[in-house]
């Protein structure tokens, strides 16, 4: 199809509904490749659960995610983004406090970090590498996978015979160790992965928590392997499953691809809900915002997640019922919350009493693979962990456009937060889950609650209210291994088309899935362009 | 943090360069002062101190110490006598090199091993039942290594067991009342020793090394001449020279032992010892099926200065090694291996490498093209193939 034939004063050629990171890289390639594009968010703000928000003067938040590491080097690259302001900070320290007021604190110097190890393991020391070497092994096996989009098994044509071919031939030329590794992985718990390699109970908690991030799981669970594996495929400049702290926050970078989207000729337009994709004889001609405006355009997409894609932007009657039953049972079921921080100045931890080199990345509270275990018993029962895990990140020690001078923004992922509290509701506990998140922090660094100049508590629940992530779920809907790659969001459904035709999804809740990536957007682009052209 | 090796107090306040690497988490000597060719020379032609305190060392005791060694070390580790060392290293199952070490005998059932990289962990997944303690004390001694054709003087004149000692062996003695353990070992190709202490009293030691090598040329040297010395000995150099095969993502990142040109290493490989890698070793050996031969390059001098002069340029004679490799072709042009280091020797007067070239070129003496670049185009220089080590004095075994 020739975009150029379709252009009228009052169409687009294609309608990306939601603003976030995987709407913008979406709306930016169909702008590309020549289709006139709108880009409609519903807050004031594009970026999605990837904003950065000056909540108090001179502070600035970043209210949801808070780092990159997943996003495809290719979208970089093709849409140009370093020309935009794209500029991954890099994160030097990794900070691991450990049960008994000791830590590990690893950085770029391999054989500091093999040393750091070895002080608390010499028999961890040569795992260390050994470790790191499989996970790089079956990334490399699995990246092509989670690349390029999952095959059609369900479908016969001869595309999806050949993608399928394509599959078992990848398949089939996998080493024997790393296809069994990479099946321990996506099929097992991360605490027996870790512990097949190390002995040390810290060197295993420092390992163990990026299998729970985001995940109604405990590192013990089976199909925690899967999550460590997801965020392990991410890269920054090469090094797998380093990240990086974009300038600005994150939400530095949406900014960033809404330019290159601006620059391709995508229109954003902010504050326009959509409520509904009009769609007439099965197939979509555009969509309606909630003060009534109707825009019309061949092609809608949309980048919410699959419940509201499937059954609140368009009538679950006119879908398949087997696709209404899946994305029904579709699981949400956000653990995750946010605290963040403004702050008077930096912690002080009692074992490093002279030197604050320790705050240059992450700073994992989790300090063994039993304690997150608990934290997780606790979400399992329907209450938020009285200890809990947090990922916290003082950006403004990286960026220090963040803060102001000597001041610092403190962002802390924590977990669990069961979105649904058994006998309790976030907007009561909001306040005590603040409380325990501090008092945790206390606990690492005393004298923490004296620094705090402005605390925003994030719970799941907001987490929903804000973004309009289905139960508050970051990635748009749970990595568990029934619903990712073929089967996300739904067997027969992988492949970013809807049973509606000219109706796209490209949200997180598709192939490969959450985090800031822009797969899902960019890969729901390329199959667009392919429709459009045939 | 950085750390320090037990000398360092002392070594720190020589070192005027402020230069230093990281090894191993540890802070490391670059050089010492501005032309460590001058280090290099004090190895050559009197006396060098190194200080290799960063390696890894490992306690292996117990009744089937011997056993559990034997079965994981590429030499026959039950040929060596009490009070000597072996040079050697360990592989995979498929007969690949992992790395590479030094293991000194203390008696039927105890070892000491020191390695580049850690090896615990390793060890101790391949101990099944056997009756062995393994332990870790990289942290509890300082190693100097005292390098060069007065190295033996200069620790005559501190202790009465240094004269004695041969080649890889090794002894008991005191130095400045220090216990230590002495022995007739290094990284240098020289004669030359290494002192083993503790690390409350590596100082000490020091401070005596120092004192009997005033006015004997004894000076420190650091990483930049080690590197230099280590080539012209034909030692290869783990993540330079040789990967370990472990932690390598293909098989051209993986050789051998026999690729490594540690042949010597598998005479026995047909007595009934079994140890890890030997069948894939012997298969290797029978079929012939060696992909690689590691051997020497000598640059042919006056090609090298043909090809700059004409060039209209100065030929550089420069000392320091290259840091990445060089592709080497036959007389056809044909690929046929490469160069893994690569200097100008200061001893030799030759511009000289470690290669790994195709078997068929390994013949001592065959000629073969180093691509290298002269004003921004690649060229080849002329080079002939020779038997590891090009510098082999006869005071190193004597």
């Amino acid at each position: 199809m020739n975009p150029s034939r379709s252009r009228t004063a009052s169409t687009y050629d294609a309608i990306v509904v939601g603003g976030g990171h995987n709407g913008l890289v979406n709306g930016a390639y169909l702008a590309k490749a020549g289709l006139r594009t709108l880009i409609l968010e519903r807050r004031p703000l594009v970026g999605g659960a990837a904003i950065t928000e000056e909540l108090v003067p001179g502070f600035q938040f970043t209210t949801f995610s808070y780092a990159l590491s997943l996003l495809r080097p290719d979208i970089i690259h093709e849409l140009d983004l370093v020309q935009h302001g794209f500029m991954p900070l890099m994160m030097p320290s990794s900070f691991h406090p450990t049960q008994d007021g000791d830590y590990i604190l690893l950085g770029n110097d391999h054989g500091l970090n093999i040393q750091e190890i070895r002080r608390h393991s010499p028999h961890d020391a040569d795992a260390y590498d050994r470790y790191h070497h499989d996970l790089d092994r079956v990334c490399q096996a699995i990246r092509p996978l989670f690349d390029n989009p999952p095959p059609n098994i369900f479908g016969k044509e001869p595309e999806d015979l050949a993608d399928v071919s394509w599959l078992l031939s990848h398949l089939g030329g996998i080493e024997k160790k790393v296809l069994h590794d990479s099946v321990r992985l996506l099929s097992g718990s991360a605490s027996d992965w870790i512990q097949d390699y190390f002995e040390n109970e810290a060197v295993q908690g420092y390992h163990a928590s990026s299998s729970i991030i985001g995940s109604k799981v405990g590192p013990m669970s089976q199909g925690s392997g899967l999550v460590m594996l997801f965020h392990k495929m991410g890269e920054y400049d090469g090094h797998l499953g380093s990240w990086a702290f974009h300038k600005g926050g994150n939400g530095g970078f949406t900014q960033v691809l809404a330019r290159a989207a601006a620059s391709y000729g995508a229109e954003i337009r902010l504050e326009s809900p959509v409520t509904a994709v009009l769609t007439k004889d099965g197939r979509a001609t555009g969509v309606a915002l909630d003060d009534g405006t109707e825009i019309s355009a061949p092609v809608v997409v949309s980048a919410l997640d699959p419940r509201r894609t499937f059954l609140e932007l368009v009538e679950p009657r006119e879908l398949p019922s087997d696709l209404v039953e899946n994305i029904e049972r579709f699981r949400f079921q956000g653990t995750s919350a946010k605290v963040n921080f403004a702050l008077d100045g930096l912690p002080t931890y009692p074992a490093l009493p002279d030197t604050h080199d320790q705050y240059g990345g992450f700073i994992n509270i989790g300090p063994t693979i039993e304690y997150l275990e608990r934290a997780f018993d606790d979400a399992k029962y329907g209450w938020y962990s009285k200890r809990p895990y947090i990922d916290a990140a003082i950006q403004s020690v990286i960026d220090p456009d963040m803060a102001p001078p000597g001041k610092h923004v403190m962002s802390c992922f924590v977990q669990y937060a069961p979105y649904h509290l058994k006998g309790g509701d976030w907007d009561t506990e909001r306040g005590r889950f603040g409380d325990t998140v501090q008092a945790e922090l206390e606990s690492r660094f005393p004298g923490f609650g004296d620094l705090v100049l402005h605390r925003e508590v994030v719970t799941p629940l907001d987490i929903e209210r804000v973004t309009g992530l289905s139960e508050g779920n970051i990635f748009a809907g749970e990595f568990l291994a029934p619903q990712m790659y073929f089967f996300r969001p739904a067997p027969g459904w992988s492949q970013y088309r809807t049973p509606i035709d000219g109706y796209y999804q490209c949200g997180s809740g598709t192939h490969p899935g959450g985090c800031v990536i822009g797969s899902p957007g960019r890969l729901a682009s390329q199959r667009i362009i392919r429709d459009l052209a045939d | 943090m950085v750390s320090t090796t037990p000398f360092h107090p002392r070594l720190s306040q020589l070192n005027t360069s402020g230069l230093y690497t990281h090894w191993q988490g540890h802070l490391s000597a670059l050089r010492y002062g501005d032309a460590p060719k001058h280090e290099y020379f004090a190895v050559r032609n009197s006396v060098g101190i190194f200080d290799t305190s960063q390696l890894f060392k490992y306690w292996i005791r117990g009744r089937d110490a011997e056993r559990l060694l034997a079965g994981i070390l590429v030499r026959d580790i039950r040929t060596c006598r009490p009070g000597r060392a072996q040079y050697t290293i360990w592989c995979d199952d498929r007969g690949f090199v992992m790395e590479d070490g030094v293991v000194f005998r203390h008696s039927p059932t105890e070892f000491l091993m020191t390695a580049a990289r850690p090896n615990l962990g390793y060890l101790a997944s391949l101990r099944g039942r056997l009756q062995v303690e393994l332990e870790d004390v990289t942290d509890a001694y300082g190693v100097l290594a005292v390098q060069g054709p007065r190295s033996r003087e200069v620790l005559a004149e501190l202790t009465g067991d240094a004269e004695a000692l041969h080649y890889f062996e090794h002894n008991q003695t005191k130095i400045a009342s220090a216990p230590v353990t002495l022995s007739r070992t290094g990284y240098t190709g020289d004669l030359g020793y290494e002192i083993t202490v503790e690390a409350d009293q590596a100082l000490d030691v020091l401070d005596a090394v120092l004192a009997a090598g005033d006015g004997r040329g004894m000076r420190p040297f650091g990483e930049e001449a080690l590197m230099m010395l280590r080539i012209e000995a034909g030692l290869p150099l783990i993540d330079v020279d040789f990967h370990n095969s472990r932690l390598a993502f293909t098989d051209h990142d993986r050789v051998t032992p026999k690729e490594l040109g540690m042949g010597w290493m598998l005479r026995n490989i047909d007595d009934e010892r079994a140890f890890v890698g030997r069948d894939a070793i012997r298969r290797e050996l029978d079929q012939n099926t060696s992909r690689w031969a590691t051997v020497a390059i000598v640059v042919d001098w006056r090609d090298w200065d043909r090809l700059y002069r004409d060039a209209g340029l100065l030929p550089p004679k420069d000392e320091r090694p290259l840091a990445y490799e060089s592709m080497l072709y036959d007389d056809a042009g044909v690929h046929g291996g490469y160069a893994t280091s690569f200097m100008y020797s200061p001893v030799l007067q030759r511009h000289i490498g470690l290669a790994r070239v195709h078997p068929d070129l390994a013949q001592p003496e065959t000629t073969v093209h180093l691509e290298l670049a002269v004003n921004h185009h690649n060229t080849t220089v002329l080079a002939r193939t020779a038997r590891l080590p090009l510098f082999n004095p006869k005071r190193k075994t004597a």
